[in-house]
């Protein structure tokens, strides 16, 4: 049984439809890597998934029930959780305060404050300073801590490795795989797509607002995604076609 | 040593300003909303104190207990039914349904109370007028040296709560970002209604000073918001310390004015007050 489902889901910028007819379902413990280029809706699809954007059709339903209308701390509650894309960190407040205003709104669950510092060491030395004083890749590791203090079931990753450097991405996701190796469900947004395809079990692709592409990340080659990804062709085989 | 009995009394008038200044600079600072109905919520406040303390028979100091939860439920209600609507509508609206709440707020103490000023002071008996001589002739006034300690203690009280407490860290939250605060579980309209409370409470307690240190009538409420307006703009919007040097800067202002001129204790405070919107604006348009 899927944990999380989407159907034909819209949402809009204004007049701009961003996403257009979106399906897809994410069964626990699978990892889904959504790729596109930029402008393909990938963030406003997760955005409405965690309640912060709203949808202008379809539904979104979480465990079976439908969440579509439910506000996004009211979904944080139930297990879902974003991690916005640019990190979005509290910037006035320490790391520990970043952490733990999220642990006390979440739900109770294996993560807290000593366990997220386990999988995130870089975080141990800074965990008294302001978190907008942090690098890239601390503030990353801080966002993706936070979300975990809030116990989610299914966690929504926005472009982890967008503006940092590749020493910072390398220690994001290294600590991001004690993370994926405890079962985690993920939905992944990631402009890497070597890394997408390498972290992930299922993969799809957006273009111009719908998923164009979609299948096991083990079936895919690079190729295909990239062609879906600038939309020179629309898939065959192995992944199925929307 | 003139000079110095002025400053002192500025300080001490500072300490009412940034009494009266606290909630609406907090109110700023979590919400971005400018209370126009902040003055008037002011002696509304006082009027209630007014009324429980002659009604009942009892001490100012113990009506003001029982009004700060009703001052805190009214904050509540407000924001539920006036701010988070007016948020919705864009920066203007909340300028515009707080200024239309201040006129309601005024015309309805001029309807039940009448245009006769009134006072906590003869309520609190020679409190109100005792002071003790430190130094060289310079006295100090104990309802204002109280007014020091409170104003000091609530900002204190509500930094460190703002820095301790779940609820605190809460606010700051969703200060900086309401969107993201609600992606990690809080809701941010009750936290906004919580900070619109506690604002009320601190509104409340300004308004029974205001009350005690001097009268107060249906229509005192404007000036106060001017006061405690300049208050937060000199000391920097949204920042509790910066609210109280600022209400003590505009205090000092006030009293210098006067020793220099009788007619420059408000000439003095509206200078200082302009010369640092004006600085702040030349920072802001060189950045």
């Amino acid at each position: 049984m899927s944990l999380l489902s989407v159907e034909n889901l819209d949402a809009r910028h204004g007049l701009l439809q961003a996403v257009r007819g979106v399906s897809f379902s994410i069964a626990e413990g699978e990892i889904l890597a959504l790729v596109g280029a930029n402008g393909a809706g990938k963030t406003t699809l997760l955005r409405a998934i965690a309640g912060a954007h709203p949808a202008s059709a379809g539904r979104v339903l979480f465990d079976g029930n439908d969440v579509t209308t439910l506000r996004a701390n009211r979904r944080v509650h139930l297990g879902v959780t974003l991690v916005p894309e640019g990190r979005r960190l509290f910037a006035g407040m320490t790391v520990e305060e970043n952490l733990s205003v999220a642990g006390a709104h979440g739900r109770s669950g294996p993560w807290n404050l000593a366990r997220v510092l386990e999988a995130f060491p870089m975080l141990q030395p800074c965990l008294k300073r302001r978190s907008g004083d942090l690098s890239g890749g601390q503030q990353q590791a801080t966002a993706i801590g936070r979300a975990l203090m809030t116990n989610p079931r299914v966690l929504l990753l926005d472009e982890v490795s967008l503006g940092l450097s590749p020493v910072a991405v390398n220690q994001v996701y290294e600590s991001l795989q004690a993370v994926i190796s405890g079962g985690a469900t993920i939905v992944l947004v990631e402009q890497d797509l070597s890394r997408a395809l390498r972290i992930a079990t299922r993969v799809a692709c957006m273009l111009e607002g719908r998923i164009v592409l979609e299948g096991k990340a083990s079936e895919m080659s690079r190729d295909r995604v990239t062609e879906a990804y600038f939309g020179l062709r629309r898939g065959d085989g192995g992944g199925s076609v929307a | 040593m003139n000079w110095a009995d002025q400053i002192l009394q500025g300080v001490l008038l500072g300490a009412y300003y940034a009494l009266i200044a606290c909630g609406l600079s907090f109110l700023f600072g979590v919400m971005r909303i400018i209370n126009l109905a902040h003055g008037s919520i002011a002696v509304l406040a006082a009027y209630l104190v007014l009324s429980a303390t002659e009604r009942w028979g009892i001490s100012p100091f113990v009506a003001l207990l029982l009004v700060l939860p009703v001052m805190a439920a009214a904050g509540w209600l407000l924001q539920r039914t006036v701010f988070e609507r007016s948020l919705r509508s864009g920066p203007l609206t909340p300028i515009l349904s707080t200024f239309g709440l201040a006129v309601v707020i005024d015309n309805l103490l001029f309807q039940k109370f009448g245009a006769d000023s009134q006072s906590l002071a003869p309520n609190i008996g020679d409190f109100a007028f005792n002071s003790w001589t430190i130094f060289g002739g310079v006295r100090i006034g104990q309802l204002s040296l109280l007014t020091l300690v409170v104003a000091v203690a609530l900002l204190g009280g509500l930094q460190l709560f703002l820095t301790h407490t779940p609820l605190g860290r809460s606010i700051r939250a969703t200060a900086e970002d309401a969107d993201t605060a609600e992606l990690v579980g809080i809701d941010a309209r009750k936290v906004y209604a919580a900070a619109t409370a506690i604002a009320l409470v601190t509104v409340a307690i300004a308004g029974a000073f205001l009350a005690m240190r001097a009268t107060v009538s249906p229509y005192t409420g404007s000036s106060q918001l001017l006061f405690a307006f300049e208050a937060v703009v000199i000391g920097g919007a949204g920042s509790l310390w910066g609210t109280l040097i600022g209400g003590i800067v505009l205090g000092v202002a006030q009293n210098i004015g006067s020793q220099i001129n009788p007619q420059g204790f408000l000439i003095g405070g509206h200078l200082v007050f302009l010369a640092v919107l004006g600085a702040r604006l030349l920072i802001v348009s060189r950045a």
